[in-house]
């Protein structure tokens, strides 16, 4: 039976909810408040809330100073690019610790977990190094590649779990069918686990799209995406607040609307597996 | 052709044998049921003859063929699992036309086979339907559409019915057993529930822990059970088991009398009723007889005795004796 919450309660509960929710989104709004203001009203102090002159100056003068459109095009392609190249080997990777775990599956999911947790500042020079022998600096590969190196385990977890839900008799019942293995990973296990797999996907690319070490870090003007886009605002001419805050806004408007759009798929699949 | 042989078949998890090593001959257009309780192997068995598991040591011939390390779909076996496993994202039609697309079946071959398949399983109006959007029932007529549908050399079938209720359990039971007839295709069938295995049989093989106890026609294990694990397990209600001096009177360690060989009147035996159940064709009491234990009756007809009644039995039928290793004498 489902708890019935009583008036108070679920009074309380809103104004918690809300108040979490505000305390979060407050620097993003702020950011979107000051990118709308003069320079001067940015930075003035006690800050302006509701006083400030308020101006769209600052947008036509980003796009003016900036070719907005490449960092953009970068930024899709970096961040697609190096979810789609992570799906192509985690879905095999997981396909194989879903189904056919070894001894060692359980302690290799945590190994890779573990990279997570370790510094990206560490490994810097090794990647940074390596990329420079390759030719990869400033180059989308080299970006999709990085990227989707550093997001593989989560992409990799995450299949796992949804791939765990599968009924294994569906999958030998393919095999009794003919399927060979990229028969049965194509035909059925992919369209089955295809919820799981579209909300590993979105997540992927926002964790991508907002990726700013690896990407200020690995490029310098040719394959600098959004995120490198805001970090050129914060130029050597001093900070600029207003359009620093302007250029941010721009830069995670198309995520945030994909992340919009796509929260419900977002929720379900981050909640996937959870409760039976 | 559906010959099945095997030879010297193990199977172990680790430490544990599942199988010690069994010698099965399956003859082509047999109905076979492997029957036993649970864990008793009956179900790795078939996996080991589906190639979806890998047997310790042993050969499985197929038609003749060594196919102990063919992978599954070479074997040219098809099987019916307990869940279905039916494709969900699938319709019906999409489902059983899967293994002639694994095939690489012309489509228009495939849709004729699909279409003659799903006329005989009364599946032609779910054709576009997904399994989601089926009854029990029907959804294990896709699945052995599915199976059909490919032609096999035989049918394997892992406890097909159990998850359908009673009533619809017995009308699939006849299905599958008109199926084999005008099929004439192997079938191996494995299930738990005696009655399944009695009435769709040709041939019963009763496991326990991993060993063969017997292999027989069902009246066969019925009538002639080698040992007392067999003449406990075929029959419903179970055979009375009764050991001591009453046996003794037989020269066997245990007698064994089944519950329709005993008649309610006049007898030596003498109990008072414990339960009585009256399904109008029969009627079954559990008699608590002094000095031989509860026994179970199954008189035809309504017999008028209550909770605590005293009543005389008499046995009427074949007497089965075994001896004190619990083989048949």
């Amino acid at each position: 039976m489902a708890r019935a919450l009583s008036p108070r309660r679920l009074l309380i509960t809103t104004v918690a909810a809300w108040t979490v929710a505000l305390i979060i989104f407050f620097p993003v709004l702020w950011m979107i408040l000051t990118s709308f203001k003069t320079e001067a009203s940015a930075v003035a102090m006690p800050p302006e809330f509701l006083s400030a002159d308020w101006t769209l100056e600052n947008y036509t003068e980003v796009w003016s100073r900036s070719d907005y459109p490449r960092f953009f095009w970068n930024s899709v392609v970096i961040s697609v690019g190096s979810t789609l190249l992570g799906l192509l080997i985690a879905i095999p990777a997981a396909w194989a610790m879903a189904f056919v775990p070894g001894k060692k599956t359980k302690d290799l999911l945590m190994w890779m977990l573990s990279t997570k947790m370790m510094p990206a500042v560490a490994v810097m020079i090794p990647l940074y190094l390596l990329f420079q022998q390759l030719g990869l600096i400033d180059t989308k590969i080299g970006l999709v590649i990085a990227l989707m190196l550093m997001n593989l385990p989560i992409i990799i977890w995450m299949l796992y779990t949804y791939f765990k839900e599968i009924p294994g008799e569906i999958l030998e019942a393919s095999r009794m069918d003919g399927a060979t293995l990229w028969g049965e990973i194509i035909y059925v296990l992919t369209p089955m686990a295809l919820p799981g797999i579209a909300s590993t996907m979105l997540l992927n690319i926002i964790l991508a799209w907002n990726e700013a070490f690896w990407t200020i870090v690995l490029t310098t003007t040719k394959a600098a995406p959004l995120s490198a886009f805001i970090a050129s605002f914060s130029a050597p001419q001093g900070l600029f607040y207003a359009k620093l805050s302007a250029a941010s806004a721009m830069a995670i408007l198309p995520i945030l609307i994909l992340g919009w759009f796509s929260q419900k798929q977002l929720v379900r699949g981050l909640t996937f597996g959870a409760v039976k | 052709m559906g010959k099945i042989q095997l030879t010297k078949v193990r199977k172990s998890f680790g430490e544990v044998d599942v199988i010690p090593g069994i010698d099965l001959t399956i003859e082509n257009g047999e109905f076979v049921v492997f029957v036993g309780p649970s864990g008793c192997g009956k179900s790795t068995l078939l996996r080991l003859i589906a190639g979806l598991e890998d047997t310790t040591s042993g050969v499985i011939d197929i038609d003749g063929k060594d196919a102990t390390n063919l992978p599954p779909a070479k074997r040219g076996l098809a099987m019916v699992f307990q869940s279905y496993a039916l494709y969900p994202h699938m319709t019906v039609r999409k489902n059983i036309g899967f293994p002639l697309k694994m095939a690489g079946m012309d489509p228009a071959e495939q849709d004729k086979r699909v279409e003659r398949a799903a006329k005989v399983l009364n599946l032609s109006n779910y054709l576009d339907r997904r399994p989601g959007q089926l009854s029990g029932g029907q959804r294990q007529r896709v699945a052995i559409g599915r199976a059909i549908v490919r032609e096999p050399a035989a049918f394997l079938f892992d406890e097909p019915l159990s998850n359908l209720d009673a009533a619809l359990r017995v009308g699939m039971r006849q299905e599958i057993s008109e199926l084999h007839q005008s099929l004439k295709t192997t079938m191996i069938y494995v299930t738990h529930d005696q009655v399944e295995a009695m009435t769709m049989a040709d041939k019963i093989v009763v496991l326990n822990a991993g060993h063969i106890e017997q292999v027989g026609a069902p009246l066969e294990l019925y009538n002639f059970p080698r040992n007392l694990f067999v003449a406990g397990f075929i029959g419903s209600p179970k055979m009375n088991l009764i050991e001591g001096a009453e046996a003794a009177k037989h020269n066997a360690h245990t007698i064994g009398i089944r519950p329709e060989h005993i008649t309610v009147g006049d007898g030596p035996w003498e109990g008072v009723v414990g339960l009585s159940e009256h399904l109008g064709s029969d009627s079954f009491l559990k008699v608590a007889v002094e000095g031989l234990g509860t026994m179970t009756v199954r008189a035809p007809g309504e017999v008028h005795a209550r909770h605590g009644d005293r009543i005389r039995l008499a046995p009427a039928g074949k007497i089965h004796r075994f001896d004190t290793n619990g083989l048949a004498i």
